[in-house]
């Protein structure tokens, strides 16, 4: 059944047809919408000028709001669900909405390029957090680039929009002042209209030659991926879509993700935390923070909030870049991954996964359904570093987890992921051998140090020197160290994040 | 003037909103991309060299040609005019020929019914393209003596014999990277063609004057068949003083060619790749002092990465000779300037215009003696600065009648308890092994006027309708920094109307004629003049119509609150116009300006090229991972002097944004190529500015209020360029942490941008032989 995809757009339905399945959502809004407040700063989501916001149907009768980055959001993703551009925030009387007018009162808009973006992103933490705090800001703001102002109206902005009088109906806060959440009758009757929208069964989008297939099953799934084997798997695509913007390429048949409920799934039993494929990076980062809160910075620095809104986990461990920034710290919580093909299922630990870049052992045919993590086991010590040029939504230069299984002062068993330090994301076999049952001390971390710095040769490039990539391997061992020492002095800051002005 | 009148309202020097405020938040804000095409508008791509330099043998354009939707290919041999845009020196080429000068340099230009098309065809020209050796460095091309403008020099006094002399003397050599604007509106023109030959640009320009001259020459018309119209810039920041032309040409030559309407906008990674940057610099010093620090020798040599041609590299490298004083004052010295050619894109302005460049040198040798005589910087700072009435004469000769310097520091190192916070720093540091914190005061000089003396003349115009409404434009462009806005506040205070009544238009070069750029953080200083006088002129008219009516002098008439008094009688501003226009009247004026006092001599390099200086000062504080060379941002007291300010709330978003975009340049904006000479950073996921984060937890923005001492308007001062440079508190407060780091209190040498990996290679981490790790202490 091909059929034009619906949407809500600043809440009226719209049918889209005719434009090929690799269209952008900016280029559908600017071009053919003439909605011309959002605005393309860099085609690859990081620099957030492009930031709209997705609603879609959530499990307490209202929306799910979130933002997400219109330049490489590909339009078959949208069947379904509601988009809001910077132009349906106004309020119907022509005034301001609350976001709005505090940019105007704390002066947060100079060239104004960036601000609908800004505004945007905004209102997503508008619709989550009252009021926010400077942290939250910071959070919600970190994919929205602003070279004009230096911040510091914006941020002023995003903690003073919430004491202005709340606007009605689905513009109003999603939270009130205790946290507790909101749901106008307007967001309800939204909520309502997107239900009527969705669709039973398989969904197939063409245009010319063009295929975009949507299966709705992980059944219907395997067998499109059988079916069409040279079709290539949309989910976020946060990075796909950069084969569009950034180098016109054609993508052929495409295969959505989106619609199988099994690959969105997320369940968490005494076993461990398995992940399905589709389910976004913020979801399946709460996921794991249950267990393993020492990840937190990692997860907050995963490039922003729109990315990690419309970004998949299991987009992030099968597009098996070197730099990509989960896998270090799945590698050393042990998580595997579950393929299938066909009726075939089969699970590989995630580094065996990563053969050569960019090669995996991904069969044709084959998909990845879904991420197991194991169960933390009690004496287990875990951190996890990244180092890049910028804290936030940077690509890390190196990136290291690391994770004692103690028993007393003893290590049973030592994991070590490693990102930017190889043409894959791999395990430092030979650091965890040096570590491996003897007593965590410094002896054992200098051990580790030196057959960490031994076991890769890493390549110079634009991020850093392959000097630096191995010495900073070596001395994040040494912060590992430094902050794992049973005798440590608690309250010695060792990273420059924990220093309080 | 009736004495009994109360004061005008204040409108000049209210902290009133951007003029385009709403329409930012609202998206309503058209920028170049967002205007309505029209019909049959067609796309304009770039397709560019894949090497830094070698002979062009040949370009293929059949694939191209022959690719979906293409409407038409060109090379430079298919330009109808000279092959050119330089703004100073003719080396600027459209279209390269014969030679391919930087990786990424446009060979061809494709037009084509979309743009994916036209962005897709380009990628399919091919070229032929004989290698040649290529110079990527500044130390290379310093070596092969490659430049793109003779090399300059500047002394006063005998600095060699000085340098014999002191008693205390340290030489070196350091680096600052180059920046890339980021703007976050790439460049971008749409060209309509017109009837006779002529051309309407839409450009996102900072200078529409330079586009026009340069399409006009294009097309081979009078520049009068030319119209350049810019409303807004989404940011510009220098990057859009010159680069627009190239492209501008080429649309404007391709709608000429197809005549269609023809819009070439530049993606970001060809905007990054094409277009030029900050110019990184090398420098190289040779200091004497004294046992307080007091500079009594300097031999220092600037030397710049300017990239293949000069644009505007010669007044840059000017600037960035007048500002290696900053501060302070330099008995005997000798400043060389080096402008060397690479095969890099051509550098070009970046907001300080090399003044950012210049202050770096003089305040990491001030650095430097500090440490090596084990004082505090701020004291050697101090004991430097230029005195008020003796040591007050800049090396190029200029006397300095304004130094506020002293005053200003003096009341920010209190208002930031400098020597309080850098004792329990000393005292956090010792007992902390990994983590470091560092302090530092600089402080700021910056001298105002274009060093091209014509360049500082402005025009303005300004409409009364009869409704009571006006209308005003003027040469400056609209780039964020609120210019229209501040110039419109003059107008409605000369004329006591409310801001409301006044439209601000679009840039456009058939309103006011030769306008300057926008630049040199003029733009106030300059329009705000021009516009003040057209509005006195208008406002003579309007006051001698009203006298005539009432039989009484003109200087009875007092323009105020929206309305005009004569005695007891008032008549709303709006009957007013109406009245005049039905007698009438003339109710158009324009208004002029032309900066007094300045007088310099471009060949000597001296005369007083500035009408006066900028000051500023800022106190940063940061902590710095020793393990990891990770640094953050802690704290920042700023007191910057922009006169008596025409908007305290513009101002200080000029003064916020310029220090956090100066913070990006010193800290992060790392620009790297491949051995090839591909830069490899062309994109935001590759090239890092500031993010919200980077704005510091703890902050104080204060002015130094004092009306400027020359007639500046409303005795105010430029604030576009000078809080950048405020951002080298932080760099140097980077290196005190480093100072607190190592054993001896001495600082190791930095280079910027001081990122993590810059950090631990200062600090010896790196190499085979790195120093032994901090310990936590038990």
């Amino acid at each position: 059944m091909a059929e034009a995809l619906r949407l809500l757009l600043n809440g009226e339905e719209v049918a889209v047809a005719g434009l090929s399945p690799q269209t952008t959502l900016l280029e559908y809004l600017r071009e053919r919408r003439r909605l011309t407040g959002t605005k393309e700063g860099c085609a690859e989501g990081d620099c957030g000028a492009c930031t709209v916001i997705v609603a879609e149907p959530a499990d307490d009768g209202g929306l799910d709001w979130h933002p997400i980055n219109a330049c490489i959001r590909l339009l078959p993703t949208l069947d379904g669900k509601a988009v809001f551009t910077v132009e349906s925030l106004r309020l119907p009387d022509g005034g301001l909405h609350p976001v709005q007018e505090a940019l105007v009162r704390e002066h947060g808009a100079q060239c104004g390029f960036c601000t609908p973006g800004f505004v945007m992103s905004l209102f997503g933490l508008y619709k989550r957090a009252v009021p926010p705090s400077r942290a939250d800001a910071e959070v919600a703001l970190s994919g929205n680039l602003c070279r004009c102002t230096g911040y510091r109206p914006i941020l002023a902005a995003a903690q003073t929009m919430t004491m202005l009088a709340p606007p009605d109906g689905w513009r109003g806060p999603g939270a009130d002042a205790a946290g507790g959440r909101q749901v106008s009758a307007e967001e309800r009757a939204l909520a309502l209209r997107l239900r009527r929208l969705a669709r039973a069964g398989d969904v197939t989008y063409r245009h010319g030659a063009q295929t975009c297939h949507a299966p709705a099953t992980l059944e219907a799934l395997a067998r499109c991926v059988a079916d069409h084997p040279d079709a290539r798997l949309l989910a976020g695509g946060t990075d796909l879509a950069l084969r569009v913007t950034k180098q016109q390429q054609p993508l052929g048949d495409l295969i959505h993700t989106g619609r199988v409920a099994e690959l969105q799934a997320i369940r968490r039993d005494d076993g461990g935390c398995s992940i399905g494929a589709a389910a976004s990076l913020e979801r399946a980062f709460a996921a794991l923070d249950v267990d393993w809160p020492e990840l937190r910075e990692i997860w907050e620095r995963f490039a922003s909030v729109p990315i990690r809104r419309a970004g998949t986990l299991g987009g992030n461990v099968a597009n098996a870049s070197p730099i990509g920034d989960s896998m270090p710290a799945l590698i050393a919580l042990g998580a595997q991954i579950e393929l299938r093909r066909g009726a075939a299922t089969r699970r590989l630990a995630l580094e065996d996964f990563y053969l050569a870049h960019p090669r995996t052992a991904l069969q044709p045919g084959e998909f990845l359904v879904r991420i197991l993590v194991p169960a933390r086991a009690a004496g287990t010590v875990l951190r996890a570093y990244k180092l890049s040029r910028r804290h936030d939504q940077d690509i890390a230069a190196v990136a290291l987890a690391l994770r004692l299984d103690l028993d007393g002062a003893r290590i049973v068993r030592a994991r070590i992921g490693c990102g930017g330090v190889a043409a894959t994301p791999r395990r430092a076999v030979a650091a965890e051998r040096a570590l491996a049952g003897r007593d965590w001390n410094q002896a054992a971390a200098q051990a580790a140090m030196d057959a960490i710095g031994a076991e890769f040769a890493p390549i110079t490039d634009h991020r850093a020197t392959a000097d630096y990539r191995r010495r900073a391997l070596e001395r994040l061992v040494w912060r590992f160290w430094l902050q794992t020492d049973p005798a440590r002095r608690g309250d010695l800051p060792l990273r420059v994040q924990d220093v309080t002005a | 003037m009736d004495p009994a009148a109360p004061p005008a309202p204040a409108i000049a020097g209210a902290a009133l909103a951007h003029d385009s405020a709403r329409l930012h938040v609202t998206g309503e804000a058209a920028y170049t991309d967002d205007l309505p095409e029209p019909r049959g508008t067609l796309y304009a791509a770039l397709g560019c060299s894949p090497v830094a330099h070698g002979r062009l043998r040949g370009v293929d354009l059949a694939a191209v040609r022959a690719a979906a939707d293409v409407v038409d290919a060109i090379v430079a041999a298919d330009l109808p005019c000279a092959n050119d845009v330089g703004p100073i020196v003719d080396d600027d080429p459209i279209l390269a020929a014969g030679v391919v000068q930087f990786a990424g340099q446009p060979v061809c230009a494709v037009l084509a019914r979309s743009l994916p098309a036209a962005r897709a065809a380009a990628r399919l020209a091919r070229y032929d393209i004989e290698p040649l050796p290529a110079i990527l460095t500044i130390d290379a091309a310093r070596q092969a003596e490659s430049w793109v403008l003779p090399p300059a020099h500047l002394a006063r006094g005998d600095a060699a014999a000085a340098l014999r002399r002191a008693p205390h003397r340290r030489s070196g050599t350091f680096a600052s990277g180059g920046q890339d604007h980021f703007y976050l509106e790439g460049q971008v023109s749409l060209a309509l063609p017109q009837e006779d030959g002529g051309m309407l640009l839409h450009c996102s320009t900072q200078h529409p004057g330079e586009v026009q001259h340069r399409v006009a020459a294009a097309l081979g018309v009078a520049e009068h068949r030319v119209t350049v119209v810019c409303r807004r810039m989404g940011g510009g920041f220098g990057g859009k003083e010159t680069q627009m032309s190239q492209f501008a040409c080429i649309a404007a030559l391709f709608a000429r060619r197809s005549g269609c309407a023809v819009k070439l906008r530049l993606d970001r990674d060809d905007d990054m790749t094409m277009t030029g940057k900050r110019h990184a610099f090398r420098y190289d010093y040779d200091v004497g002092f004294d046992d307080e620090g007091r500079i009594l020798g300097l031999d220092l040599t600037l030397s710049s990465r300017c990239g293949f041609s000069a644009d505007l590299s010669g007044p840059i490298n000017d600037r960035a000779m007048f500002h290696a004083d900053n501060c302070y004052w330099l008995p005997d010295v000798a400043l060389h300037s080096y402008r060397c050619r690479t095969h890099t894109v051509s550098d070009t302005a970046f907001r300080g215009f090399g003044g950012p460049q210049g202050m770096f040198a003089i305040e990491a040798v001030i650095d430097e003696i500090a440490r090596t005589l084990g004082r505090d910087p701020l004291d050697v700072r101090r004991a430097n600065l230029y005195g008020t009435s003796e040591r007050n004469v800049t090396p190029y000769g200029m006397t300095i009648e304004d130094n506020v310097a002293p005053q200003l520091i003096d009341r920010l190192e209190q208002s930031s308890d400098y020597r309080a916070r850098r004792r329990a720093i000393a005292q956090w540091n010792r007992a902390s092994p990994v983590l470091k914190r560092g302090i530092a005061l600089t402080p700021v000089k910056f001298g105002i006027s274009f060093t091209a003396t014509h360049y500082n003349q402005a025009g303005a115009l300004l409409h009364l309708y009869s409704d009571g409404s006006l209308t005003l434009n003027h040469g400056g462009t609209e780039m964020g920094q609120g210019l229209f806005t501040k110039v419109a506040q003059v107008v409605a205070q000369e004329l006591g109307v409310s801001l409301v009544r006044i439209g601000v238009s679009a840039s456009d070069t058939s309103k006011v004629p030769n306008a300057s750029p926008t630049a040199a953080s003029s733009g106030s200083d300059l329009n705000g003049m021009a516009a003040q006088d057209a509005a006195r002129k208008l406002k003579r008219v309007l006051a001698r119509f009203a006298a005539d009516r009432h039989g009484v002098g003109a200087d009875a008439v007092v323009f105020a609150d929206d309305e005009i008094r004569i005695g007891a009688q008032r008549l709303p501003f709006a009957e007013l116009a109406r009245a005049a226009y039905r007698a009438r009247v003339p109710l158009s004026a324009t208004g002029f300006y032309a900066t007094p006092k300045i007088d310099y001599d471009r060949r000597t390099l001296t005369g007083r090229p500035f009408y006066y200086f900028a000051y500023g000062a800022a106190v940063a504080e940061v902590v710095v991972d020793t393990l990891t060379g990770e640094t953050r941002l802690l704290a920042v007291d700023i007191l910057h002097d922009a006169g008596t300010s025409l908007n305290p709330a513009i101002d200080r978003g000029q003064v916020e944004g310029g220090f956090l975009q100066g913070y990006g340049w010193l800290t992060m904006e790392a620009l790297w190529w491949n051995d090839d000479g591909v830069l490899r950073t062309h994109s935001p996921s590759t090239y890092k500015i500031p993010t919200a984060r980077e704005w510091p937890p703890r902050f104080a923005v204060e002015f130094f209020d004092r009306p400027n001492r020359e007639e500046t308007i409303h005795r105010s001062k430029a604030v576009g360029e000078p809080p950048l440079m405020l951002a080298l508190s932080a760099f140097h407060a980077i290196r005190d942490a480093l100072a607190g780091a190592s054993p001896g209190g001495a600082a190791p040498p930095l280079d910027a941008p001081a990122t993590p990996e810059a950090i631990l290679r200062a600090i010896g981490a790196l190499g085979d032989d790195p120093l032994p790790l901090p310990v936590a202490p038990p």
